[in-house]
């Protein structure tokens, strides 16, 4: 499907203020106003490419921690994820019981998470065998990070989903990274795409600093699972441009010169100066662009300072269905 | 009312309750066209078909996992894990995911599942396929931990877990399976609600504390040891978590004297929860110290038959701990 100019804009609009507030975060870190954050810097075009081809309020998204930008694209405001950041009343994926960017948000089909990695793989498997009891045509997608992919529970959830031909796609956000240790420690194949030959499914390869790319990637996967053919893993091939989290310093494990020479490759460069050789944005739409990013980053950082936090005791429930007062 | 064993009363639960919930389905190990290892799921793939007792791959995280998944899209899973031994690769998802989704995701995303899984020895079944599994799980706030003794509560009990929002844990004494028979209702829709224990005997002099297989025994050995003059109060715990507190006060108030009975190991067994609950707000009713009588802390159950008697708590060796505790 060829996506429209206001799809494009609209796409690379969503990149773009994911970025500008996985920014403010880490400044917000570094003045002591938040105690953590864990980001996406340089994986916004497979994020936004992939959750785009997905239908809103009909498909699943079962995410991971790195997935701001698609958090946002799936309808998280920039309010709700800085007020996430700072463990306040309103924050939508937990009541700010877990750390930051541990995402869910039910009203978007958006399951919750936690920080054990690969634990969220079968959830989506099992979301997909539902779907298929009761003959739906929802897909879900779900991400993980390559260092994650060594984990036998990603397997398993790949393996269900290929012998029952469920209709998953399994993105592999593939930064190169887990923490310190790169990809070749983690597997032996060049790409966890090629995973897939075992376990008899299609394994995809895809640019993922290029959103459109990633767009037409996935949607195909989406088309394929939406008609019964099946799941489907692809690895979106990208870099992480920061450090792991607020936590770490990856001077120690790679070079500046590397990580400068990534920045070139930046995906909102890419896709910037992609929309402007096609006629799609000029430099002054562009500008236009960044104010307004950089006014709702301003306003949700006002909005989330000034909220309250919630009262100690509210952490004592609900541990049990009985005790939801809201459902 | 008919008499049926432990084994068909599971099965009669989750029959019905398929029948009754079209979002229940079944999935685990061999539990479809063999109808289960135990043939705990006899005849259910021929009424309801493959989509509904589904066999799984050989992986018990696939199974958990999945079945966590499937109810977060709003089905009922009945998760069998084919032994408790074989548990623990799907502990992560268990303690990870299931127990904490409710938490973690402020009431948003809840996990209505039961995981079945036989426990216990005396089977000849060796290191693997004997464990008591309970107390990896009675520490975990966002489970429910359910343990039948007889045919009557294992089928209210499981209609109770499978209707249950929550993942509820069953653990089925399968030593009982095909031992313990008992009489339930024919035609008729009960449920036991999980939470309350139950006072399974009534006596004066003394309390024993127990749940599952070694319940059936301590009733068994209650009665010999009436014959000695020895009145004992036996209360089937049947719910582990959360603990009824209230019931276990109330025995030890009538008979001052209480003997926690089960065959998983002593040490951070589920006999120290009750021995604990009974020190803090039972001290003042007690005439002795509160005993425990529970597998010794070896690994587990071993395979050739005098180191498993050795090891397995028996009507015996209860009746014995019981005449200690009286003569004190």
């Amino acid at each position: 499907m060829t996506l429209s100019t206001e799809k494009k804009k609209e796409m690379f609009w969503m990149m773009l203020l994911s970025r500008r507030l996985d920014e403010r975060a880490w400044v917000l870190h570094r003045q002591g106003k938040i105690a953590f954050h864990i980001s996406g810097i340089g994986q916004e075009a497979a994020q936004i490419g992939a959750v785009y081809a997905l239908t809103q309020g009909k498909d699943w998204l079962v995410p991971y921690y790195r997935d701001l930008a698609m958090l946002l694209a799936m309808g998280m405001t920039p309010t709700e994820f800085v007020i996430s950041l700072m463990g306040k009343v309103g924050e939508p994926s937990s009541g700010a019981r877990q750390m930051p960017s541990h995402f869910g948000l039910r009203r978007a089909r958006v399951v919750s998470h936690s920080a054990p990695v690969a634990t969220q793989s079968p959830h989506a498997s099992g979301i997909a065998l539902g779907i298929r009891m009761d003959r739906k045509d929802e897909v879900v997608l779900t991400t993980i990070g390559e260092g994650s992919t060594s984990q036998g529970e990603w397997y398993e959830a790949v393996n269900f989903a290929a012998v029952h031909s469920l209709p998953v796609i399994f993105l592999v956000e593939n930064n190169e990274y887990a923490i310190s240790v790169p990809q070749e420690k983690q597997m032996a194949v060049k790409s966890s795409a090629d995973k897939a030959c075992g376990l008899g499914l299609p394994g995809i390869q895809v640019d993922g600093t290029q959103v459109f790319e990633v767009y037409e990637a996935v949607l195909e996967a989406v088309e394929r699972a939406r008609k019964g053919a099946g799941a489907t893993v692809i690895e979106a091939k990208m870099y992480r441009l920061t450090p792991h989290s607020s936590d770490d310093d990856d001077r120690s494990y790679r070079s500046r010169e590397e990580v400068e020479a990534h920045k070139k490759k930046d995906p909102i460069l890419l896709a910037k100066n992609q929309l402007i050789v096609e006629g799609l944005l000029t430099e002054a739409e562009y500008e236009k662009l960044e104010e307004k990013a950089r006014a709702e980053v301003d306003e949700s950082v006002r909005i989330a300072t000034e909220a309250p936090y919630p009262r100690g005791e509210d952490a004592a429930n609900p541990v049990y269905a009985e005790e939801v007062q809201h459902v | 009312m008919s008499e049926i064993t432990l084994i068909e009363a599971i099965r009669q639960a989750m029959d019905e309750e398929l029948a009754r919930d079209k979002n229940a389905f079944v999935i685990g190990e061999d539990v479809g066209v063999r109808g289960g290892v135990f043939r705990a799921t006899v005849g259910l793939f021929e009424k309801y078909g493959p989509e509904r007792v589904v066999d799984s791959p050989l992986a018990e995280l696939t199974i958990v996992g999945v079945g966590i998944g499937a109810a977060l899209y709003g089905k009922h899973p009945i998760c069998e894990i084919q032994f408790a031994d074989f548990i623990f690769p799907a502990f992560n998802q268990i303690i990870s995911e299931a127990a904490k989704m409710t938490y973690r995701s402020n009431g948003e995303w809840t996990v209505p599942m039961v995981i079945r899984a036989p426990y216990g020895g005396g089977i000849s079944g060796g290191l693997y396929h004997s464990q008591s599994v309970e107390a990896f799980f009675t520490h975990v706030p966002g489970l429910k931990v359910v343990i039948p003794s007889n045919p009557y509560d294992a089928k209210g009990l499981l209609k109770s877990a499978i209707r249950d929002p929550n993942p509820v844990m069953f653990f089925e004494p399968k030593k009982g399976y095909r031992l313990i028979k008992g009489e339930v209702p024919d035609n008729e829709d009960y449920i036991v609600p999980i939470g309350p224990a139950k006072v399974s005997r009534e006596g004066k002099d003394l309390s024993v504390f127990a749940y599952g297989m070694m319940h059936h025994y301590v009733l068994q050995a209650a009665e010999t040891v009436a014959k000695e003059g020895i009145d004992v109060e036996v209360v089937d715990l049947r719910t582990l978590y959360p603990v009824d507190r209230e019931t276990i006060l109330e025995s030890v108030h009538k008979t001052s004297k209480a003997l926690i009975v089960h065959e998983d190991n002593l040490t951070g067994g589920y006999g120290a929860e009750v021995a604990a609950t009974i020190a803090e707000w039972g001290f003042k009713d007690l005439d002795a110290p509160v005993r425990r009588l529970a597998g010794p802390d070896v690994p587990a159950v071993p395979f050739s038959t005098p180191m498993q008697d050795w090891f397995m708590v028996n009507p015996d060796k209860i009746a014995k701990a019981i005449r200690d505790l009286a003569a004190f």
